[in-house]
């Protein structure tokens, strides 16, 4: 083999270092939007690189539904913590409380799209220029012809038929005063070199990744876990399953699947293997063949 | 495993969605649930066969019109590589899309329907991929079944290609019979043409050198943003942090910093896993240097035995993309690696027409979609190499000073 050749994920890092220092150097107020997912936390992982021996130079912004896995927030902290970062937390539930969102109801109420509100209220009320997002081309048709750097309207709104044409590596970041960017660093990564680089960098990510056991419940393909904001249906029951989630959101959205790969080395080959998407088990994309350009429009994530 | 970035494009009837659609099923790429998805969807709209065009097509408008808008990309891997495909529409704004889908390409896929033979369509696209310098063209000569597999009609095309080819810049071309709808030679050798003693396209892709695609000769570092940690432990540290974009710097090399002429050595060459011996591109660094010089944003770190070129009037091959063309006059930020200056469009030597290959003079004012060869004149000096010596200090962009719109893409000539 060539002596001067990277291999793909050291070809994909290279390319995310890159475009989240082209962040730092075209924008006033910057923010890396973190959920407490794997893609976030790999984000967050290289944003560290990108800046070493500076500590990342801009806040973590986490959207909290108030409908979390108490695990999620307890690694979020700890993380915050470790990386000597500011944490800026955008509520719903103040939303809801300001009048600025209404609560869903009904058997699958979710809070997912209720984040649209409090995710531009928070970017808004923070000048912030720039968010960059752990979102992947590969993980939804809507976003496979999303730019790395994503024009937002003073509305913070997305127009798929009119976006910037993006060539080389060289990215427009210019805006009016009230607009601003999404950017998404890993865009070319797929779910397999995320759990390939997580592997090759020993990178943390919290326990509801690997297969534990669990109370949970079988519904439309998936199994969502028991927690105080699930209703059940009639007919419906809780089961103790060994499972683990293969992505991370809303405890209310988020299902599992049966597993037992408890190490990172057995999710790999468990991913390898599998056969349907990960989105597959969230039920927020089941809503209609276009419903992430619909709220991706609105300033969705 | 190595990455390989490849751009096809093509219209509606080529077959050119079949043709990913078979890549991405027969590679495996294709889940199960994303599968049931466009069969419903195909099932909706009454179609008899699942039509594989929906796994690309995702915007809500795409849907409606059965069109692709967009370049869309897609991901597949194999045991031996990860690919990327910037697919690109063959009608919708062609001109735009197929030079964005090419401008990171290393392969592009050009696709000849056997039966009609090189079609405008084909030209456009190998010209563009010629001018966006892709080293390599894999010709895929599809919808064999429907000319029962014959070598004679798949001579003919080639031949006729090769004639074509003869007026463009490409080194590298290889022709591939195939039937997309069946797979014969897309990921499994066919059965059915023993005739042709060549690889499936999977193969060929596998297996296509693209090692020596980068430049590792002239030593380039644009220099992204400074580094100074405020730290104890690191007090006096200032790392300059980039991506190379060609060549091979190592620690002790003398370098000089563009466009300003200082001169300094390389301290060390520093990554979050520890330093390291030598970076090449296209590596993420930072570079600490001997001296404590003047180097910000937009500045050039290069090695002493090759400079590139510095001044303010640079001639370029422009397409256009903005929907109004260049207004008299306009002043245009222009974007070349990190560097960032203002330009105006000093000349107009001629239009290009991408059909005939033919020079325009005087053929009036640039439009969207319309390649032109014009000269800049900046305000400030700009560090560049010829775009066919080096793709990343080659290139720029123009985006408009009101509307912050990227309206033209360039390479310099």
């Amino acid at each position: 083999m060539h002596k001067y050749y990277l291999t793909h994920l050291q070809e994909l890092e290279s390319e995310a270092i890159y475009v989240i220092r082209e962040v730092m150097a075209q924008f006033d107020r910057p923010a890396i939007l973190f959920s407490g997912g794997k893609d976030s936390i790999v984000v967050t992982h290289l944003a560290r690189k990108a800046f070493w021996p500076a500590k990342i130079p801009m806040p973590l912004i986490h959207i909290d539904t108030g409908h979390n896995f108490p695990e999620t927030m307890e690694f979020r902290d700890k993380l915050v913590d470790n990386l000597g970062v500011q944490l800026i937390v955008g509520s719903v539930q103040e939303s809801i409380n300001k009048g600025r969102a209404v609560e869903e109801s009904g058997i699958n109420a979710s809070r997912n799209e209720l984040q649209i509100v409090s995710l531009l209220d928070t970017i808004e009320h923070h000048k912030i220029d720039a968010a960059i997002g752990g979102a992947r081309r590969d993980e939804e048709k809507a976003r496979s012809k999303e730019r790395f750097f994503s024009h937002r309207d003073e509305f913070g709104q997305w127009d798929p038929k009119n976006q910037r044409p993006e060539l080389w590596n060289i990215f427009n970041g210019r805006k009016r005063m009230g607009e601003h960017f999404r950017v998404f660093p890993i865009s070319n990564w797929t779910e397999m070199d995320i759990w390939n680089y997580i592997l090759q960098e020993n990178i943390a990510i919290p326990s509801l990744y690997f297969a534990h056991n669990r109370e949970a419940v079988y519904r439309d393909g998936t199994w969502l876990p028991a927690s105080a904001f699930l209703m059940l249906r009639d007919g419906e029951t809780i089961e103790n399953k060994l499972m683990r989630f293969r992505t991370l959101g809303d405890i209310t959205i988020t299902g599992g699947i049966e597993s037992d790969a408890d190490t990172l080395e057995k999710i790999v080959a468990e991913v390898s293997a599998t056969r349907s998407t990960e989105r597959g088990n969230r039920s927020d994309d089941k809503r209609s063949d276009t419903s992430m350009e619909d709220r991706k429009k609105q300033g969705y994530f | 495993m190595e990455l390989l970035r490849f751009t096809t494009a093509g219209s509606v009837d080529d077959g050119k969605s079949t043709l990913i659609g078979r890549l991405l099923y027969d590679s495996k790429s294709i889940f199960e649930d994303q599968m049931a998805a466009v069969k419903q969807s195909s099932e909706r709209k009454g179609l008899q066969h699942i039509d594989l065009s929906l796994l690309t097509d995702g915007l809500r408008s795409e849907r409606e019109q059965g069109i692709t808008i967009d370049v869309a990309y897609r991901y597949f891997a194999t045991p031996k590589r990860k690919f990327i495909i910037a697919d690109t529409p063959g009608h919708i704004q062609y001109t735009r899309n197929m030079v964005t889908g090419a401008s990171t390409a290393n392969v592009a896929l050009v696709l000849i329907d056997a039966r009609k033979g090189v079609v405008e369509q084909t030209c456009r696209h190998s010209f563009i991929a010629s001018l966006l310098k892709i080293p390599h063209i894999i010709v895929c000569i599809n919808k064999m079944d429907l000319v029962d597999y014959s070598e004679e009609v798949f001579n003919k095309v080639v031949e006729q290609y090769n004639d074509f080819a003869g007026k463009i810049d490409v080194t590298d071309i290889r022709y591939i019979p195939v039937s997309a709808l069946d797979g014969d030679n897309v990921v499994n050798d066919s059965v059915n043409m023993s005739w042709y003693k060549g690889t499936s396209l999977l193969h060929t892709l596998e297996s296509i050198h693209i090692g020596s695609d980068e430049n590792h000769v002239d030593a380039r570092f644009p220099v992204q943003t400074v580094i100074r940690p405020h730290a104890a432990e690191y007090h006096d540290y200032r790392g300059y942090a980039g991506r190379i974009a060609g060549g091979i710097f190592k620690p002790g090399d003398k370098i000089t910093v563009l466009p300003s002429g200082l001169t300094s050595a390389i301290k060390s060459i520093d990554t979050f896993s520890g330093p390291v011996e030598e970076a090449f591109a296209p590596m993420s660094v930072s570079i600490t240097l001997e001296d404590d010089i003047d180097v910000s944003r937009g500045d050039m770190i290069v090695k002493d035995d090759s400079e590139p070129q510095v001044s303010q009037d640079i001639d370029v091959m422009l397409c256009w993309m903005g929907t109004k063309g260049p207004r008299p006059g306009a002043k245009y930020h222009l974007k070349n690696t990190t560097r960032e200056v203002m330009a105006i469009i000093k000349e107009v030597y001629y239009k290009l027409d991408i059909n005939t290959m033919e020079k325009l003079e005087n053929a009036g004012d640039i439009k969207m979609n319309e390649m032109a060869r014009v000269r800049l004149r900046t305000t400030q000096p700009v560090v560049f190499d010829e775009y066919r010596k080096n793709r990343v200090t080659g290139s720029l962009i123009l985006v408009d000073e009101t509307s912050n719109e990227t309206v033209a893409a360039g390479t310099i000539l």
